[in-house]
């Protein structure tokens, strides 16, 4: 596989919202370089016809009873919210323009 | 011996049985624990925090039980820790991560109200590697727990809280989960039995999710039936886990009183060559090798008959491994956006939200989740899902098909839980490659989602070996049974459990 970049990893951490420093970008670049080459031989196998798998027991079209249950309490759940207004989640601006 | 001392020393069923025929209360028990935490967990750092007040309560409510004349379960009463990675209702859980430091979760896991039905009493939750990525702890984010045999040494990963709990005499059971060996591997190095349940076999409800195709919780004991009584308690299935199965729960109690006779005749067990086996032992300590040779030599003393089985994709489990965890990981982690719950860090009025989530991750979260993250990133991404994920899905596959073939020619199979005894705190922080090599025999059964355990196989150079025993799916049991079986004979051989070794401190 292609030798990763400090400019690829940058762009990944753009990707994770991730805000590293350059530091970390140069660290970051020689190990996932690393990692990224020692599990591509996974490319190796011969598995065109293999289809893939998820779970030890195949299960499909999982339902429950359309029945009301407990739900959490919202005074709860906003406790434990970094930031919280008039019963709601308070959330930083989502559009790029200036506030 | 104090009668706190043998207290904290004893199987949880010699606790339950004190418990219910009212040599000693609950809250005797418990108080002797948390005792025993004030005093030693300093050094071990197995607990992330104690829930003093919560302990003493649900203890004095067996009690109340007992006294009122109620039925009593079979581990009321017996304290435990658990795992960081599971929610608790109003007690702190940060799956050992600063990103969620402080967080009071308004609900409880399954197997968090599972456990409280059953008056098994929770001591507090268990340090780990951050959001379960690791094999040593030392990717928590509080500092790392240390092994109770050589604290210079790490109690595995990454339920190794929880491993340290145990082995170091803080509370008789514990839950880990196990998404590549997280159970198995902290068991083997501490001298524990830990078992891995089938996929879907435990509800994943209120688990912190790591890779939801891969996590499973399950228990930690000191003897095979101490695990499968807590295996029992929280297994079965769960309509808020979707994952979860619709089927009874294997008979895993049973099979280990069973296996406990010692008779293993007709069994067919299976040692696995790519798992430290001719031509496949590099990596693999001699001691590791010879420990667990004798185990499978124990087994053939008791009527089992031993063969050798050949899984030729194991060699790929390792890197299918982490191509997968790492890509569900970056899926599941996107959750954390300093919105719902959490860290928030920078939010000034001025920077957006898309800023603040940024800074907001870049600071609460610790290398190797950053590192997991932008792999998992990577492999997901267009251009490269197919060669990566979708491929390493595919591998997992063919590691099923090479069990399927290995179980018409056994009916479990055997290897080391983990290539080596426990390594020293530091030895493998700068290498991400060494440390993944931990999980190098766990994980096969962790891609297919079978059912394993490890039970502790002798000591090498004065520390815990495992052997793991893996069965087919749904097929729990057939582990407890054989896992027991080699209990008692490795004990009766010795005169005592292998824990009674442990260096006194």
């Amino acid at each position: 596989m292609t030798a990763l970049s400090r400019d690829d990893v940058a762009h990944l951490a753009h990707l994770a919202r991730l805000a590293v420093t350059d530091e970390e970008l140069d660290l970051f670049a020689g190990q996932l370089d690393v990692i990224l080459s020692s599990v591509a031989h996974v490319a190796d196998v011969a598995a065109d016809d293999i289809p893939p798998t998820t779970h030890a027991v195949p299960l499909t079209n999982i339902t429950r009873p359309d029945a009301l249950g407990p739900c959490l309490h919202p005074d709860e759940v906003l406790a434990a919210a970094p930031a919280a207004q008039g019963g709601r989640f308070r959330v930083p601006r989502i559009l790029n323009e200036p506030a | 011996m104090t009668a706190s001392s043998s207290l904290t020393a004893g199987t949880a069923v010699e606790i339950a049985a004190l418990i219910a025929s009212g040599e000693v209360s609950a809250v005797e028990v418990t108080q002797a624990h948390l005792d025993r935490i004030a005093s030693d967990d300093g050094a071990l750092h197995a607990f992330l925090r104690v829930d003093t007040d919560g302990a003493l309560a649900s203890a004095k409510a067996v009690d109340d039980q007992r006294a009122a004349g109620e039925s009593l379960g079979p581990l009321a009463g017996v304290p435990l820790a658990l795992k960081d990675v599971v929610v608790t209702r109003g007690l702190e859980t940060t799956s050992g991560s600063k990103i969620l430091a402080g967080w009071i979760p308004p609900y409880d896991a399954t197997i968090t109200a599972r456990i409280k039905a059953a008056g098994i009493v929770i001591l507090g939750k268990t340090n780990m590697d951050e959001f379960a990525m690791g094999s040593s702890t030392e990717n928590s984010g509080f500092g790392p727990s240390h092994n109770p045999w050589d604290l210079d040494r790490i109690p595995g990963g990454s339920s190794g809280g929880s491993s340290a709990a145990v082995a170091g005499g803080l509370a008789p059971l514990g839950i880990g989960t196990d998404t590549g060996g997280s159970i198995r591997q902290p068991a083997a190095v501490t001298g524990l039995v830990g078992h891995k349940p089938t996929y879907g076999g435990v509800s994943r409800y209120g688990l912190i999710a790591f890779s939801s195709s891969l996590d499973q919780a399950g228990p930690f004991g000191r003897t095979v039936l101490d695990t499968a009584l807590l295996h029992e308690t929280i297994a079965g299935h769960d309509l808020s886990d979707s994952t979860s199965i619709p089927a009874p729960v294997p008979p895993v109690v049973a099979a280990a009183r069973a296996g406990a006779s010692g008779d293993l005749t007709g069994l067919r067990v299976g040692v696995v060559r790519e798992l430290g086996g001719h031509g496949f032992a590099d990596g693999y300590e001699p001691g590791v090798l010879t420990s667990v040779g004798e185990a499978v030599e124990v087994m053939a003393g008791l009527g089992a008959e031993i063969v050798e089985v050949s899984c030729p994709h194991f060699g790929y489990a390792l890197a299918a491994y982490y191509l997968i965890a790492p890509s569900e990981a970056s899926s599941n982690l996107a959750r954390f956006d300093a919105v719902r719950y959490g860290l928030r860090v920078g939010d000034d009025g001025v920077r957006g939200l898309d800023e603040v989530m940024a800074l907001t991750r870049q600071a609460g979260f610790g290398p190797e989740v950053k590192r997991r993250i932008m792999i998992g990133t990577y492999a997901l991404s267009s251009g490269y899902y197919e060669a990566y994920y979708g491929q390493a899905q595919k591998v997992r596959t063919l590691i099923s098909r090479d069990f399927a073939a290995a179980f018409g020619a056994a009916d479990v199979l055997v290897s080391p839980s983990t290539p080596t005894v426990a390594f020293p705190l530091g030895a493998r922080t700068d290498n991400p490659l060494a440390m993944y090599a931990a999980d190098l025999c766990t994980l096969p059964a962790s891609l297919a989602g079978t059912p394993a355990i490890s039970v502790p196989s002798g000591l090498s150079d004065g520390l815990p070996v495992g052997l793991q025993i893996m069965a087919p799916a749904l097929a729990d049991d057939r582990c407890y049974r054989v896992a027991a079986a080699v209990e008692s004979a490795l004990d009766a051989r010795r005169g005592h459990p292998l824990l009674q070794e442990i260096p006194i401190r």
